[in-house]
């Protein structure tokens, strides 16, 4: 496998620096010279690199080549929802109109953007049946954080102060625990039963008056549906307490049922997973809150509302506060927003019944190959263990390199933290079955190759462009930027 | 009109042929026969029948070709900086973007790529976030930097969080003069962890001990660069940390916070590369002194070797975040903005040394060109004399709402009203963007008001 061309990215941006070089030719000053600042103020050195376009261009295009993404590797990176990004969402967002306004610039001049807006919150509001949307949070654990917040200020205003704890499942994502202690709770975690559902004697014993809420994601990170899940939100709303939902993994549910219609008060949505925004290595994404018209008077600030014929931004009567800059990722929602105009009801019901049923196939075709501690029906994704692997000396880390090789992005590992030695798969809607059948088979392979060549799968990966990596040096000596030999 | 779509066959009317989707509903049958089952709603068994696929109320889809159309329409109800004289900043500001910066970041292996847990599958996204921390501690004379938190809001929220953690103090100083916002947003995230916050004026920065930290913005708010020497040595002399946010691009010229001393540093790096775009995505910069970097919120890439002796890049000191620590985590941040720090990369690597120090000096000049010739005008005055950068107040002789109105009938859309700060106060912005003919249209616009 070729990587890079021949473009050598080996040295970086302030080693390539030429002095004289320039990337950007930018016009004269056309007002006359306005005496200078104090030179006390100004700084001497700047030591950003000089480089001609040609080099720049060739430099990041050589760098983007060392990566695996969508558009050139299935990447089955369970509870990512790595599934085919639009390119005509990419080009709604980058209209001038849309790309060009100023987020303060008077509502009466960013009239389409606010249509766009405010239609997408009742879109969003319909797919989950939880009403009142504030688009303003920039990403899921900080739509996680905007709900946490507003179930302490809804027991706040009720004056039931006592309400301290939050309790997670020990199935559940990292930020699920960091959000809540963010908003200031004490977090318990809820022990799972042994079908991968919540324990409901556990939730039984913690739901009691110093319970805040519950943070639920469905399908949970196992990959199933929890089936106790009207019983969950039961138990709860007795005690007192609210039920927040971790909508990282709705690309299974959508169209298939409604979140509020089971009980649940208030959940956020990732736009970068569910709705087809690019990941873009790490972000942007969008995380909209969702809520009960109970809880509406607390969403964070902005929200878009409709006056007769004109659209207006508001803060919601008792809410949290601002959690952002502005009024959110606007250009992911743009992108969103187009994602769903080309859906209509049975367009969304497509998205989740095929990358269920990709999953359940995927699932079905290495059953009895790798162990499944789960075995029933999943949902969007699977979540294997390589304890039979293990038995014969290859971890699922070695399992999930030795599918770099193969030119298959590995699926997420070691997580959940409950399922011992875990591959957790998630295939998507939109890979085809022929991908998905070659990937099926290459794991096949490797459980062979584990037991006929374990060398080659231990010291995997052999084509990447690195081999693997010391984390303990990276750890233990922390080189985290580019500095100069010391010229002393 | 709606989207019309191919016939395949089949048994199951509901089929919607997607082209995002490509199974047909011969292959789903193939599957579905796999499973021993026969239709896809039986997969859903386990959600309570009462509320099973529900119907949605949602428009008819569309093709591409109307979608095309219906954004179309919307866009052109807005009004972008592009088409017309702008003079609005305040935390959001109309740079020049080189072409590159697009082409770059739309290419399928950045843009559809996951955060790069897998190293060895994901050297690309690794090397430019360890370019991206190097350049922005260059940029802001300090020595470790993040790969970049959300906006330029919340990773000042988050430094005055790490403040608190680095002194174990429970209080924050917030200079009255950094952006209302940026306030609104601290006091949210300060809200739960009942962590005091209290507003200083810093020509008097007097504030209670045992408080964790001074918060500043440099320029600030309004455009003026505070005696920010001073301000970094009484904070220390009172056991605080200062904390400065920064706009980057008057890095360009300004000396840094690095230099006076400052020990977290953060800013909104949307004035790199990327488009104004209604508020997001922007991308959070995040920098601080090297004895804090435990206390750091965020992804940190690190360089090491692979076990053949190779140069490569990895996520390290990961016990700081969520995944690893859970709810001990320094921040519950997950996904940042990854796209937004590659752009601002690529931003700083085309302009370069001279480049942004060219674009930070017709920035000065042409604000400070627009500023005297507003002031010559009768009835406007410029109402604080401190030094500034690219933006700066002016004092109408009306409600700058009622002239921003007036404005936009020439099609200039002008700055910021901040009457509640300073009477019948404008908050202009001029950049490399505003060209002399934009500057002195505006200012005879302003003429016309008396």
């Amino acid at each position: 496998m070729q990587h890079g061309g021949n473009r050598q990215t080996e040295k970086l941006l302030l080693e390539r620096s030429v002095p004289g070089r320039v990337g950007v030719v930018l016009p004269d000053l056309d007002v006359p010279a306005q005496p200078m600042l104090d030179n006390a103020l100004l700084r001497d050195d700047l030591a950003l690199p000089e480089l001609s376009e040609p080099e720049v261009v060739q430099y990041f295009t050589g760098l983007s080549l060392k990566n695996f993404s969508i558009d050139t590797h299935f990447y089955p990176l369970g509870s990512c929802t790595m599934k085919y990004n639009p390119k005509i969402n990419d080009e709604m967002a980058f209209l001038p109109g849309f790309a060009g306004i100023h987020p303060m610039q008077p509502v009466e001049q960013s009239q389409g953007a606010l249509e766009l807006l405010h239609k997408l919150q009742g879109f969003l509001g319909e797919i989950t049946g939880l009403p009142a949307v504030s688009l303003a949070t920039l990403a899921g654990a900080h739509g996680e954080l905007g709900g946490m917040l507003m179930i302490r200020a809804h027991h706040m205003a009720n004056q039931d102060t006592g309400r301290t704890k939050v309790a997670i499942p020990d199935s559940a994502h990292g930020t699920n625990p960091a959000s809540a202690a963010m908003a200031g709770f004490e977090v318990v975690e809820l022990a799972s039963d042994e079908n991968g559902n919540v324990d409901l004697n556990a939730l039984r014993d913690v739901a009691g008056p110093d319970l805040a809420g519950v943070m639920i994601t469905l399908p949970s990170t196992l990959g199933l549906f929890d089936t106790n899940i009207v019983e969950v939100c039961r138990i709860v709303h007795e005690a007192g307490g609210l039920v927040y939902g971790d909508g990282a993994n709705m690309n299974a549910l959508l169209g298939r049922v409604k979140l509020g219609d089971l009980g649940f008060d208030v959940a956020h949505l990732n736009l970068h997973k569910t709705f087809s925004t690019p990941h873009g290595g790490g972000g942007p994404g969008a995380g909209p809150v969702c809520c009960t018209e109970q809880l509406a008077p607390y969403l964070a600030a902005p929200i878009v509302n409709r006056k007769s014929d004109a659209y207006e931004l508001s803060a919601p009567a008792n809410s949290i506060g601002k959690l952002s800059g502005f009024h959110g990722n606007f250009g992911v929602l743009v992108r969103a927003y187009t994602y769903i105009r080309t859906l209509g009801d049975a367009g969304i019901k497509s998205i989740s019944g095929n990358a269920v049923l990709s999953a359940n196939y995927m699932m079905n075709s290495l059953r009895g190959i790798y162990h499944l501690p789960y075995d029933r029906t999943c949902m969007h994704e699977a979540v294997f263990s390589a304890d039979l692997q293990m038995q014969r000396g290859s971890s699922g880390l070695e399992i999930a390199k030795r599918l770099l090789d193969y030119g298959f992005h590995a699926p997420t590992m070691y997580f959940p933290l409950i399922v011992h030695e875990a591959l957790m798969i998630e295939p998507t809607e939109s890979e085809t079955k022929e991908t998905i059948d070659a990937f099926i088979q290459a794991l096949i392979d490797i459980d062979r190759e584990v037991t006929e060549d374990p060398d080659l799968v231990n010291n995997a990966p052999h084509t990447t462009p690195v081999a693997r990596l010391d984390e303990a040096k990276a750890a233990r000596q922390p080189d985290l930027r580019w500095q100069p030999e010391a010229a002393d | 009109m709606t989207a019309t779509r191919p016939n395949t066959s089949g048994t199951n009317e509901d089929h919607f042929q997607s082209h995002y989707i490509p199974s047909t509903i011969d292959e789903q049958a193939e599957m579905l026969s796999a499973l021993g089952i026969n239709t896809i709603d039986e997969l859903f068994a386990d959600i309570p029948k009462e509320f099973r696929n529900p119907t949605l109320d949602l428009p008819t889809p569309l093709s591409e070709m109307e979608i095309q159309q219906e954004l179309g329409q919307m866009a052109a109800k807005n009004r972008p900086m592009g088409s017309g004289p702008s003079f609005l900043g305040a935390g959001s500001y109309n740079h020049f973007i080189p072409a590159i910066v697009k082409s770059l970041i739309t290419r399928g292996e950045f843009i559809t790529a996951y955060t790069p847990y897998q190293a060895e599958a994901s050297q690309g996204t690794l090397q430019v976030i360890y370019e991206f921390q190097t350049l922005i501690c260059n940029l802001y004379g300090m020595q470790v930097a993040n790969a970049g938190m959300y906006d330029g809001a919340t990773s000042l929220a988050e430094a005055t969080l790490m403040a608190c953690r680095v002194t174990k103090r429970e209080r924050v100083a917030l200079a009255n003069s950094i952006s209302p916002a940026y306030i609104d947003v601290i006091r949210t995230y300060c809200q739960s962890q009942d962590i005091e916050v209290e507003i200083v004026d810093p020509s008097n920065p007097g504030f209670a001990d045992e408080t964790a930290c001074l918060v500043l913005q440099y320029p600030n708010y309004y455009g003026y660069i505070e005696d920010l020497k001073t301000l970094v040595n009484t904070t220390h002399a009172q056991g605080a940390l200062a904390v400065v946010s920064c706009d980057p691009t008057a890095m360009g010229m300004l000396q840094t916070p690095g230099h006076y001393g400052a020990d977290i540093v953060t800013g909104d790096g949307q004035s790199l590369g990327i488009p104004a775009s209604y508020g997001g995505p922007y991308v959070g910069l995040f920098a601080a002194k090297q004895e804090y970097i435990r206390q750091m919120p965020s992804r940190l890439s690190g360089r090491t070797l692979d076990k053949n002796g190779k140069t490569g890049y990895v996520l390290t000191l990961q016990t700081r975040e969520q995944h690893i620590r859970r709810e001990r985590a320094t921040s519950n941040i997950c996904t940042n903005e990854a796209l937004y720090a590659l752009a601002s990369t690529i931003y700083m690597a085309a302009m370069g040394k001279q480049g942004l120090r060219q674009i930070a000096e017709l920035c000065y000049h042409k604000s400070h060109y627009a500023a005297n010739q507003i002031n010559a005008l009768p009835g406007y005055s410029l109402p604080i004399s401190d030094p500034f950068f690219q933006e700066f107040v002016v004092q109408c002789p009306d409600s700058p709402s009622k002239i921003n109105k007036k404005l936009m009938e020439l099609n200039i859309l002008g700055g910021l009203d901040v009457n509640e700060k300073i009477p019948n106060g404008m908050l202009l912005c001029v950049t490399e963007m505003n060209s002399k003919e934009d500057i002195d249209a505006l200012v005879a616009a302003l003429a016309e008001f008396k």
